[in-house]
């Protein structure tokens, strides 16, 4: 299968702390793909390093054909990449409908896209009108998912989207991350591995910087051991 | 599918009281200053009405910057100033006529441009301090010049000049059977009326296009800036050119009032296009206002320059009036307005922490 999106070998410092060691891995097309990690492995600062927040100081990033190292977040976001960050990344001071309008790159809808995302997120069409801030914690990251997907996206990349979210919510988002992996590729960052392993085609974990596995979700929820190898997991938490 | 329809049924129904309330309190002082030479016949009154005119022009461009941007400027009266002086000069060079009004004008703008454009790309990307410091730098280099350039800007003591004549006293508008100005409710239609709805429409007209620059997608990208940079960035907004084109608007806008400043008063210092003290009272209008309303800039300016101008006349009464009471009278002495000005700005800011249309338009009735 042919990859949307390759690391090969980045390396990013933040200030004077070198935080990715030469991450390299490869997200095919199509999909939900999960990258695991315990806090401060570098999760988050690889994509924000793919999304150029963060510069790679060595190393390359290919989406598609293009050479997306050096590129400014802009240019990267208009080829195609959403990105839903940790803490949502909304524009509390702006309504729902402003939020969404922001991210149409011709400032009108696709109806019918729209009218998908309202049955994906019915919240959405309640609160259309509302300022975002008022949103609660959940809402919100429907909003920030909801933006990432109100025009076609190549990739969407989704930091920690179950933080702080109730399990019934977590269990909605499941099946909402669930249809929007059908049309577009979703490179997820995740801790909650019950989240992860419901959704993850593919799977990649990261600890102090570097890749320290690579393979398929279904591999490593049937692995116990592995688990508890790489994510620390104890047997309560299945 | 219709946005209005999309809205929910479910949502309690509240009503935007406090929004109303301001939009009735806006449209009433539009009224007032469509009508105002009708309505406040006298000199000082129509003088303090074509102030407010330029005034919410230059507060509201000021909004564009620091209420919806997040672009913090000092270099705002430079702009102004610069608009200003260079129909002045014009006007002084090439004597009383629209030509020169639109000739200066148009050097002011041409000047203003390029100045806004090099300190926009030179200095958007770095902190909003140091953007800051650069504007306040440009800001004095600029009074400076104008101080020191006498030959062409009259130094301290600014230019006096001529206006086209269509704006003179002399000028009858309208003739009556006699051969006389016309009057209308007892007030002459002569040039002095022509130059106060040259203002007023002018500033009504770059108001109204500032209210649609801000309802539109591009008010929403500024508000998005204002709110994260970052996060405006993620979507694929390039900050720094958006950044730029505001700062440059609204830098092209201050010009245009600093141009009907300079045609009102038929005079140019650093005094009343200049100096720092304009950008004071252009920050406190703003904060009055409310920042990031637009609507707000009218009332800040008009809650300022009637305090600026009125204070002392009441406090005049209210010392008349409490002549034989003693620490009362003596607060009351109208040199002391400047002290009651502050106080009117402190319990302001306190009732009204998001200025007085941001506070008021967040209030809503439930029903």
């Amino acid at each position: 299968m042919t990859a949307i999106l390759r690391l090969d070998d980045v390396h990013t410092d933040i200030g004077q702390y070198h935080v990715l060691h030469g991450v390299s891995f490869d997200v095919p097309e199509g999909g939900v793909h999960v990258l695991l990690g315990r806090n401060g492995a570098g999760k988050t600062t690889t994509l924000r390093t793919v999304m150029g927040l963060w510069r790679a100081r060595k190393g390359a990033i290919v989406f598609r054909h293009h050479d997306i190292t050096a590129m400014r977040t802009p240019d990267i976001a208009r080829l195609g990449i959403a990105y839903v960050p940790e803490n949502m990344g909304i524009f509390g001071g702006l309504t729902v409908e402003e939020n969404m309008r922001l991210a149409s790159a011709s400032g009108e809808f696709d109806k019918d896209r729209l009218a998908r995302i309202f049955s994906i997120f019915p919240a959405m069409q309640k609160f259309w009108t509302n300022q975002a801030y008022a949103l609660s914690g959940g809402q919100k990251q429907m909003l920030a998912i909801s933006r990432a997907i109100i025009e076609k996206r190549d990739l969407i990349l989704i930091d920690e989207p179950t933080k702080g979210l109730a399990p019934s919510i977590i269990r909605n988002m499941i099946d909402a991350f669930r249809e929007i992996g059908t049309e577009t590729t979703i490179l997820l960052v995740e801790q909650n591995f019950h989240f992860a392993k419901a959704l993850g085609r593919g799977v990649g974990v990261i600890e102090d910087g570097r890749i320290v596995h690579k393979g398929q979700m279904a591999d490593l929820a049937a692995d116990a051991d592995l688990q508890t190898r790489l994510l620390s997991l104890t047997a309560e938490a299945h | 599918m219709t946005y209005a329809a999309i809205s929910s049924p479910s949502t309690p129904r509240r009503v935007p009281a406090g929004r109303l309330a301001v939009y009735a309190v806006v449209l009433a002082i539009g009224l007032a200053l469509a009508f105002a030479p009708f309505l406040f016949p006298d000199v000082r009154a129509q003088e303090v009405a074509a102030r407010i005119c330029i005034f919410i022009v230059l507060v509201a461009s000021y909004d564009l910057l620091i209420g919806y941007t997040g672009i913090v400027s000092f270099a705002h009266t430079m702009f102004f100033g610069l608009g200003a002086y260079g129909t002045a000069i014009a006007l002084k060079a090439m004597g009383p006529s629209f030509t020169a009004i639109l000739v200066g004008g148009g050097a002011g703008l041409v000047a203003t441009l390029v100045l806004a454009l090099l300190i926009g790309l030179l200095s958007l990307r770095v902190k909003a301090i140091f953007f800051a410091m650069v504007t306040l730098a440009a800001a004095s280099v600029m009074l400076v010049l104008a101080s020191q350039l006498s030959d062409y800007t009259g130094g301290e003591d600014g230019i006096t000049y001529q206006i086209p004549r269509a704006f003179a006293p002399a000028f009858k508008l309208f003739e009556d059977g006699d051969g006389k100005v016309a009057r209308l409710f007892g007030v002459p239609l002569n040039g002095r009326i022509a130059a106060y709805y040259f203002v007023f429409l002018t500033s009504l007209a770059l108001f109204l296009f500032m209210l649609r620059v801000v309802a539109s997608p591009l008010g929403s990208v500024l508000k998005a800036i204002r709110e994260n940079e970052m996060r405006a960035e993620a979507i694929g907004y390039k900050v720094v050119a958006y950044r730029t084109a505001v700062f440059c608007l609204a830098a092209l806008i201050a010009a245009l009032a600093g141009i009907l400043r300079a045609v009102w008063l038929k005079y140019a210092g650093p005094d009343v296009v200049l100096s720092f003290h304009i950008m004071i009272d252009i920050l406190l209008m703003v904060v009055i206002g409310g920042m990031g309303t637009m609507v707000g800039a009218v009332i800040g300016v008009v809650v300022m320059t009637l305090a600026q101008f009125y204070l002392k006349d009441l406090m005049q009464i209210g010392a008349d009036a409490t002549a034989g009471v003693p620490v009362v009278h003596q607060l009351l002495e109208p040199d002391r307005w400047l002290l009651w000005l502050g106080v009117i700005f402190i319990l302001l800011v306190y009732f009204f922490p998001a200025g007085i249309a941001g506070t008021l338009m967040n209030k809503e009735w439930r029903r």
